[in-house]
């Protein structure tokens, strides 16, 4: 049990700088996930805190100790990978005990600690199988097993589900949330998934270019976003960004979308824009926030008629798309109200839940 | 036109199916054709051995007999003669001395030099494992001018120690190199588990790259061993006294002397020489394929 801090992290490979300058504190037992697109630096800065990649420059710390010169094996972490890495010629029980028959344990340590982490994992029956006997889904929890009997300070998690199908991946996932439960251990998980980093973590580190964009829980990143790329990559379908232009008009605040359409800006965000009115923007609104016009909600001058192009259902919802200007957008409305391609329908904006974003710095207003 | 168009594709279907069959049989056929062929070509020389090892010396020299069948009835003559009369036994000893220690070095050697130029990146790694291939491209023929300078100015010439001093020379490089090859095709997370669980680079090596690489470091002692076990320039440059010679020089110096060929003794003595490397080819091929398909089975 530790906290894991990083001090202006940086890492360089020759001229590519992978790392810029993290600064991150993770509490005792917090699950924090690195998130980002590929080559954003997320798994370099795991493999720097794992001491698989030196530190170009920075500090590392695991609970309390500077750790930047230690070797991966004194500093008491244990790490999942994305292809698991279990040994091939040994049982899932051997491969769960390598690392404690390397630091001595006793063998009856070693079978006490083995078995209850089967037990977690619920892998008892299958110690005495090679991985080459296991599925991709057991494979994955024998290396969570191999992870768990080392009582670690620290677990790493390099995109552990990235190479299971798609509903496998969404049982590890609850599978992981419900082991960290019960093992409270510090942990940092690196996935390029939004949906993972949402669902798994107490708090999620959004990555881009080397760079931390935002860190926060995740309905506060879902909800509150500091910049354009955030308020892009954390939900799924993204959010919708069209380019408009703030207007005052009278008493009232507009955002112009086009020349038909105007959205009057709610009063409590009004002040937060005084500053950019008149100034070319971008809007961004969630597809659930853009639906067809519910009656509880009607509220005169946010709904607007489109031309759907493409309709998409998907069960429980429709996803419609539709263009406004060169911008395409995407609404998630209720299946039954739901039009054809090429027909119109009236669709109404929550813009309750609204951001404004200054193009020229990314931040939102 | 309903009725066509339903049955058209059905029948089509059927067509593409028997037509599958019979181009499956008709490759078995083929193959087993062919493997008949090369078995009796590659077991003719043996069998013509075996048969003539059986034979009297009378019954070799008549010139009148089936070479193919033992007409004058079996007698394990040659073999006796070779056994008492010959230094074929001191041949085989030393081979078999000269062999174990050059497996021994040379898997040794290769697997330290495969791992550190295989997993290890350092300055130069990859030019010296290139190098490291090059070198065995020289062949022996050429290659005994100056190790026989070396090997003399060592003071080992006519002894069978050379012989462990230069096999290395041919079974080294190309081993490693086979060794290089297969612990590349490790995944790089494997030496990152097992760093993380606390091994260090010697644990790692002996507990998971070794078993891992078992395969190849089978198929590497199998060639150190035939290398070794079959070479015939070195002996023959280096060793002259009997005492000192090896199977494959020594078997053919005694047994042909000028133009008088022992052909009953010749074959007895290559058969037996030719007994181990077939023997450790069974034994470790087992094992081979044993290595490959463990837990290759769903359970």
């Amino acid at each position: 049990m530790a906290e894991v801090a990083l001090r202006n992290v940086v890492k360089r490979f020759e001229e590519v700088e992978a790392v810029r300058s993290i600064d991150l504190d993770i509490p005792d037992n917090e699950l924090v996930v690195l998130v980002g697109p590929s080559g954003c630096g997320k798994s370099t800065t795991l493999r720097m805190i794992a001491g698989l990649e030196e530190v170009t420059s920075g500090e590392i710390f695991i609970g309390g100790e500077l750790v930047n010169d230690l070797p991966p094996k004194d500093r008491d972490i244990a790490m999942v990978f994305q292809n698991y890495a279990l040994y091939p010629h040994m049982t899932a029980f051997e491969n769960m005990s390598f690392g404690l028959r390397l630091r001595k344990f006793s063998k009856s340590e070693i079978r006490s600690r083995v078995e209850h982490a089967a037990r977690i994992l619920d892998i008892t029956d299958l110690l005495n199988r090679r991985p080459k006997q296991l599925s991709g889904g057991q494979r994955q929890r024998v290396a969570m097993g191999r992870a768990i009997v080392r009582h670690p300070k620290v677990f790493l998690f390099d995109e552990p589900l990235s190479n299971l199908d798609a509903k496998l991946r969404v049982q590890m996932r609850t599978e992981i949330k419900r082991v960290h439960q019960k093992v409270r251990t510090t942990t940092v998980y690196v996935t390029h998934d939004q949906v993972e980093a949402m669902t798994l973590a107490d708090r999620v580190v959004v990555m881009n270019r080397g760079r931390v964009e935002q860190i926060g829980a995740p309905q506060q990143l879902y909800h509150h976003p500091k910049t354009r790329f955030v308020a892009g990559f954390i939900g799924s379908p993204a959010m919708n960004f069209i380019p408009c232009r703030l207007e005052q008009n009278g008493v009232e605040m507009r955002v112009r979308l086009s020349d038909a359409i105007a959205l009057p800006v709610p009063e409590a965000n009004s002040a937060r824009y005084r500053s950019a009115i008149g100034k070319d923007l971008i809007f961004g609104l969630r597809p659930e926030h853009i639906t067809e016009p519910r009656r509880s909600e009607c509220n005169g001058g946010r709904e607007f008629i489109v031309n759907l192009d493409v309709v998409e259902p998907m069960g429980m919802e429709t996803m419609v798309f539709f263009a406004l200007g060169d911008t395409e957008i995407c609404g998630r409305v209720d299946p039954a109200s739901a039009g054809s391609p090429g027909q119109p329908m009236r669709v109404y904006a929550n813009i309750d839940h609204m951001h404004l974003i200054d193009p020229d710095t990314d931040l939102i207003l | 036109m309903t009725a066509d168009a339903v049955t058209a594709p059905s029948s089509r279907k059927l067509g593409l199916k028997s037509s599958l069959k019979r181009n499956r049989r008709w490759a078995l056929i083929m193959s087993y054709g062919f493997l008949i062929v090369f078995a009796i070509f590659f077991l003719t020389p043996p069998y013509y051995m075996i048969v003539t090892s059986f034979k009297s010396d009378a019954e070799v020299a008549h010139m009148a007999t089936n070479p193919w069948i033992i007409a004058d009835g079996v007698t394990l003559d040659q073999y006796k003669l070779l056994f008492t009369q010959t230094d074929f036994l001191i041949y085989f000893k030393n081979t078999a001395i000269v062999t174990v220690c050059v497996v021994v070095i040379t898997m040794v050697v290769s697997v330290l030099a495969a791992f550190s130029l295989g997993r290890m990146k350092f300055w130069g790694s990859s030019i010296l494992a290139t190098g490291i291939f090059l070198t065995y491209l020289v062949p022996d023929t050429l290659l005994f001018i100056p190790l026989f300078q070396i090997v003399r100015s060592l003071g080992l010439l006519n002894s069978y120690w050379s012989m462990v001093l230069v096999y290395p020379t041919l079974t080294v490089p190309f081993c490693t190199w086979i060794m290089i090859g297969y612990f590349q095709s490790i995944p790089k997370e494997l030496d990152e588990a097992a760093l993380i669980d606390g091994a260090g680079h010697m644990q790692m090596l002996l507990k998971i790259f070794i078993p891992v690489a078992l395969p190849g470091i089978i198929a590497a002692t199998i060639f150190a061993f035939t290398v070794s076990w079959a070479a015939f320039v070195y002996p023959m440059a280096f060793l002259y006294s009997s005492d000192q010679q090896v199977l494959t020089v020594g078997t053919v110096t005694s047994l042909i002397r000028a133009d008088v060929y022992k052909w009953g003794m010749l074959m007895a003595g290559a058969l037996v020489a030719a007994a181990p490397p077939l023997v450790i080819y069974a034994f470790l091929m087992d094992y081979y394929i044993a290595g490959l398909t463990a837990g290759a089975t769903k359970g």
